[in-house]
């Protein structure tokens, strides 16, 4: 069981409101680069984020870029599990193949500073603040797979190949 | 039922009969990376252990988001790549050697390949006929050990078009016009499928314009057949062996269809901050502009230079305008200088940059100050994005740009021809 506290941001969060290009400079310095997490959507978020909470998007989020940077600041920032309406492709794949959790469901009803708790095994999300309770779509197996064993360099590196 | 373009290349290369939403495994043609993602694809192969490549050959690095390199840190991710393509044996593009997406078009990608880079407008591609399409850093780096990776078998959107552009307006605003309409979000996880009897009249620099901003829609691919036009582009490249003609099927199935009329589109202009706020750029007359920039995977061709340099043939840029021009590859630089176009774009006040992505992502040749309007070419206008989040990037073709470098504010090319 997850447990947090939502930071609720709008729609069309671009890997740019995430980590912006012009921190490209820093992305062999990790630490410095993940000070900069969610900068140009919410300047403060990096200062106010403890470990275990939840970003809670709109509609599209992490569109943009192929950056991995995107989901690497925000695990590194302790977020864990993204929650959104829907996600951009690429940053679905490089959030599932960093081991953190990006789960699909209605976050309408989601405000921000609520109290949530994640049952990613029960696929439901309980918003102890609103006493809402959502359910989130499954996720392909492949994916669940790779999501299982923290990301897909380790579920490479068990398997010695993919697995459908 | 018949298969579309994206179900027939993952079905070739999967060995699978692969229908939309299968999950299937297919071998890899082509792998690369660029230089700000290219440091944590090494890292994430490093941490994987790997020992070598699948496909040396097949497997590039390129140095185009900042190069030269702008400072001390990227010019040690510069060394960690160089280092890295020394012990491996994977190919290298270095500095001046043109944006990654221009030279896999020009001397790579094949009808009918599957093509992964870690830039999400790997897309590009898809103009030839390439399922290529975009992943991050961990994804490459698999990639890169096992020449092979699992898709999604997307959803296809047949885009159907019909008729010519006329004067004055080019690929650009056509995929402005689409995304505008679709939203950025209109084709997530699906494949653009382009065709039509108006393809007829959509040359590769054309295609390579509109499949690159696939992606901005949510794409995962924008497919074009390959055809008569493709052979000629590819015999124009003196690589006539990598042609085979590619098609969807007649009965293939679509999830949804949109019609394009070439003839009725519009200079077209996506507005601050996002891709799919678009308008027509004669409603924008008025808005003041400071740089204009010219180049990149999306229009820094040399029909968009030409173009350019048509319209500012023995014009002066506006006081106000920094003109910036990045040729996307050497080929394009040597093209126009012959052309004459350099010497024209320089007379009207444009400053050259080597071939590579230039202004394009805030990281140097025309970082944008706190207040200030770009009219880029390009294919992002996020906020933050080229400098200062208090920006604002303004996207429109190679003649618009031009257009806005005569007058100094968003400008209908129209008006100037």
């Amino acid at each position: 069981m997850l447990k947090g506290k939502a930071f609720k941001f709008g729609d069309n969060i671009s890997t740019d409101h995430i980590i912006p290009g012009r921190y490209a400079y820093l992305r062999s310095n990790l630490p410095e680069l993940a000070k900069h997490v969610m900068e140009d959507a919410d300047p403060d978020f990096a200062g106010k984020v403890n470990k275990g909470d939840f970003i809670v998007g709109g509609s599209n989020f992490g569109l943009g870029s192929s950056r991995e940077h995107a989901p690497l600041v925000i695990k590194m920032a302790g977020v864990s599990a993204i929650l959104a309406k829907s996600v951009a492709r690429i940053f679905f794949r490089n959030a599932i193949n960093l081991g953190l959790p990006v789960l699909i469901c209605d976050t309408n009803g989601i405000c921000d500073g609520d109290e949530l708790e994640v049952d990613l095994a029960g696929g439901t999300v309980y918003d102890k603040t609103s006493g809402q309770k959502l359910s989130f779509s499954c996720l392909p197996e492949v994916m669940l797979d790779i999501l299982d064993k923290g990301g897909l360099v380790p579920y490479i590196q068990k398997y010695g190949d993919f697995r459908l | 039922m018949g298969k579309t373009l994206a179900e027939k290349i993952l079905s070739l290369k999967s060995g699978c009969d692969a229908r939309a939403g299968d999950i299937v495994i297919a071998r890899v043609d082509l792998a690369f990376a660029q230089d700000t993602t290219g440091p944590l694809t090494v890292r994430q192969f490093q941490a994987g252990k790997f020992k070598s490549l699948a496909n040396p050959s097949q497997t590039v690095l390129f140095f185009d988001h900042a190069a030269p390199s702008p400072n001390r840190e990227l010019a040690s991710d510069h060394q960690f790549m160089r280092q890295f393509a020394r012990e491996t044996g994977c190919l290298i593009s270095d500095v001046g050697g043109g944006v990654c997406h221009q030279l896999v078009a020009e001397s790579l990608a094949k009808p009918g390949d599957v093509i992964v880079g870690a830039d999400s407008h790997t897309v590009t591609a898809g103009a030839l006929g390439a399922f290529a399409t975009g992943m991050g850093s961990s994804d490459v780096a698999v990639v890169f050990a096992l020449g092979k990776t699992w898709f999604r078998v997307p959803e296809s959107i047949k885009i159907s078009t019909t008729g010519e552009l006329r004067q004055g307006v080019m690929a650009k605003d056509l995929v402005l016009q689409l995304i505008g309409a679709i939203g950025a979000d209109g084709a997530t996880y699906k494949a653009l499928e382009f065709g039509g009897e108006g393809l007829r009249n959509l040359k590769i620099s054309d295609r390579l314009t509109i499949a690159n901003m696939a992606v901005e829609a949510g794409a995962k691919v924008g497919l074009f057949p390959s055809d008569r036009v493709t052979r000629g582009y590819l015999n124009h490249q003196k690589r006539g062996e990598d042609y085979q003609p590619l098609a969807a099927d007649n009965n293939a199935g679509y999830e949804s269809e949109i019609h394009i009329e070439l003839a009725a589109l519009e200079p077209t202009v996506a507005k601050p901050h996002q891709v799919d706020n678009t308008a027509p750029a004669r409603e924008l007359k008025g808005t003041k502009i400071d740089q204009v920039f010219i180049g990149t995977c999306t229009n820094g061709r040399l029909e968009d230079i030409a173009t350019a340099a048509e319209i500012l043939k023995g014009k002066k840029r506006h006081p106000r305008i920094r003109f910036i021009v990045a040729p996307a590859s050497p080929q394009i630089l040597l093209d126009a200088i012959s052309a004459g176009y350099i010497r024209t774009l320089v007379e009207a006040g444009a400053a050259i940059m080597p071939p590579g992505c230039a202004a394009c992502l805030g990281l140097h040749q025309g970082v944008l100050a706190s207040g200030e309007a770009c009219l880029s070419t390009a294919n992002r206008n996020f906020k933050g994005r080229m400098g200062s989040p208090e920006a604002f990037i303004y996207l429109g073709s190679p003649a618009t740009a031009a257009a806005t470098v005569i007058t100094g504010e968003i400008t209908d090319p129209r008006d100037v021809m």
